[in-house]
């Protein structure tokens, strides 16, 4: 049987960057991945002769690359990547879009203050303390604080209006849980979105997934596609070999599994009753609509909108439909600075809501794609009521597609389709096996420098073998 | 290894860790966090660096022994064979 000094489970963002650490460290891994592409939740597909991106809709952290001590350069530089290899390009503007109030947002955090200042003018000085706030807090040492951001908020903003406006981009773009999401995770994602900002390759998450794969190989890491865990063999306190999907079976020192909590438990054979609690209820549907042209010609100039039609703002899983179309968010990929003359050849809109897992994964084949269909209209008509009247007629829509819950747990094996995981995050990785970390979305670090941060700090703890190393924590990046 | 020879590896594993920094004049006498924006991640580097390249293994206690190049030189020389 083949041994491992280490082998990680999933090759998303975390286990990418978990498997080229310890490869780093001169040790032996391998790392598995059930699906034939890598990237996990960030990964992309082919239809049609044109390339979707599943997960990206912007890479968040936007740093400039000079800036040694941002977390975006100093992940890359843990991972050895020159930064200069991931091509960034900064987005144009991003806008919070709520019934009769609407904020811009940007690289530069001053545009949303001055936005706040205009008006929320009574909230100025309470959203610059915030921003203080947010810039010292520990968000990513690997223990919890236990606290939650919407009493926090309410402790420091006044007026709900805002609160709500500040929290629905910071949900989207990371809450495992409903209207609400630990103060940790408020903090990565206010600093991730509201004081670091947005950016996108031209070429989409590939440009991201190339250098993690080559630098993988260079360190002498081991990847095997198709092939998943079909059972971790416990002994003990200790997982004694991985049954691999292919009916071999390999041994390893450390395991670092990123395919969830709940799910790297039943891979142990564990069913803990608090486990139904855990798997979480928020899952999403995208629509996707090629234009001809350039979307801010006709007058759609954001790079994202999180809206909200309706107060309060709910982030909740539908209870009586199959997709809530009162908030969501909207992306515009073209809406990013790409060099001179190197604009996306085709338009591209997605559209974003919360949708009810259970309702989609029952539907029989022929309802299934009803649904999609009546909700791919339903959900352009939103972001045509959303976005600005387009000046003259858009360009001719030349395809469309659309991924529901059913997608979602079939390319990620996240239970429930919840693209942020469980509800409860395990900050420590730890597990009740001594020799097997979580990493990834339920380890608690979000988005894609998040994910990246998830894999390099769990390995840096758990898998390099080297004394002290657990001393140095997550929280050394900011 | 000489003492001078140390100094070389450590500047050898900083180059790749951190290939913006400039090596030309490092004092071997002044802290390197006090010389270079190396941080505690960087650090950790350095210590799997010297492991993997040339197999010594550094305990925690040690740490404050890779201070400086001078440092590095006298804890190191006797460890590394050259």
């Amino acid at each position: 049987m083949r041994e491992y000094d280490v082998v990680v489970i999933g090759a998303g963002m975390s286990g990418l960057a978990a498997a080229i650490r310890v490869g780093l460290a001169g040790r032996s891994v391998l790392l598995l991945e059930r699906h034939e592409a890598p990237g996990g939740l960030n990964s992309f597909y082919r239809k049609d002769g044109r390339v979707h991106d599943t997960g990206l809709h912007a890479l968040t952290n936007y740093a400039e690359p000079g800036e040694r001590r941002a977390p975006l350069n100093k992940i890359f530089r843990q991972l050895r990547i020159p930064r200069e290899t991931i091509d960034c390009n900064p987005q144009r503007g991003s806008r919070i879009h709520f019934p009769d109030r609407s904020l811009r947002f940007g690289n530069d955090p001053t545009l949303l203050e001055e936005e706040i200042a205009s008006a929320f003018p009574a909230e100025i000085d309470a959203f610059r303390r915030l921003e203080e706030e947010a810039r010292t807090f520990p968000a990513t040492d690997l223990r919890s604080t236990g606290l939650w951001a919407r009493p926090f908020l309410e402790e420091r903003i006044a007026d709900p209006l805002l609160r709500e406006m500040l929290l629905c981009p910071i949900l989207y773009y990371g809450s495992a849980t409903e209207d609400d999401l630990e103060l940790d995770q408020f903090m990565i994602l206010f600093r991730a979105l509201y004081l670091e900002g947005f950016a996108r390759p031209r070429e989409g998450v590939r440009t991201i997934l190339r250098p993690l794969l080559k630098k993988l190989k260079e360190v002498g890491g081991e990847r095997r596609m198709r092939c998943g865990v079909r059972r971790l063999v416990p002994a003990g306190d200790r997982i004694a070999e991985l049954e691999l999907d292919d009916g071999t079976s390999v041994r390893a020192g450390v395991i670092l599994s990123s395919a969830g909590r709940v799910e790297t438990d039943r891979l142990c054979g564990l069913h803990p009753p608090e486990a139904g609690n855990l798997v979480g209820r928020l899952s999403f549907v995208e629509t996707i609509h090629i234009h001809e042209g350039q979307p801010a010609d006709w007058g759609w100039e954001d790079t994202v909108v999180f809206f909200s039609r309706n107060r309060p703002f709910r982030y909740r899983k539908p209870e009586d439909a199959a997709v809530d179309p009162d908030s969501g968010v909207i992306c515009i990929p073209n809406n990013y600075e790409y060099p001179e003359g190197r604009a996306l050849p085709e338009g591209i809109v997605r559209v974003t809501a919360i949708a009810d897992y259970d309702r989609w994964i029952h539907l029989p084949e022929p309802e299934y794609r009803q649904a999609k269909e009546e909700w791919l209209e339903r959900l352009t008509a939103v972001g045509r009521e959303v976005l600005p009247p387009p000046r003259g007629e858009p360009g001719p829509v030349v395809a469309t597609d659309m991924f529901t819950p059913r997608t979602i747990e079939h390319f990620t094996g996240h239970l429930g389709g919840a693209v942020y995981g469980a509800s409860e995050k395990k900050k420590d990785g730890r597990t009740a096996f001594r020799n097997l970390f979580l990493c990834g979305t339920d380890q608690g670090f979000l988005g894609i420098v998040g994910a990246l941060l998830s894999g390099i700090s769990i390995a840096n703890r758990y898998a390099l073998a080297i004394e002290g190393a657990a001393a140095v924590e997550g929280a050394e990046y900011l | 290894m000489t003492k001078e020879e140390v100094h070389k590896v450590v500047l050898d594993i900083i180059e790749e860790i951190a290939p913006d920094e400039d090596l030309s004049d490092v004092k071997p006498e002044v802290r390197l966090r006090d010389q270079l924006d190396l941080d505690s991640m960087d650090f950790l580097d350095i210590v799997m660096e010297l492991r993997k390249r040339h197999g010594v293994e550094v305990p925690e206690a040690d740490y404050p022994k890779l201070a400086s190049l001078d440092s590095c030189g006298e804890y190191l020389a006797d460890k590394i064979s050259a």
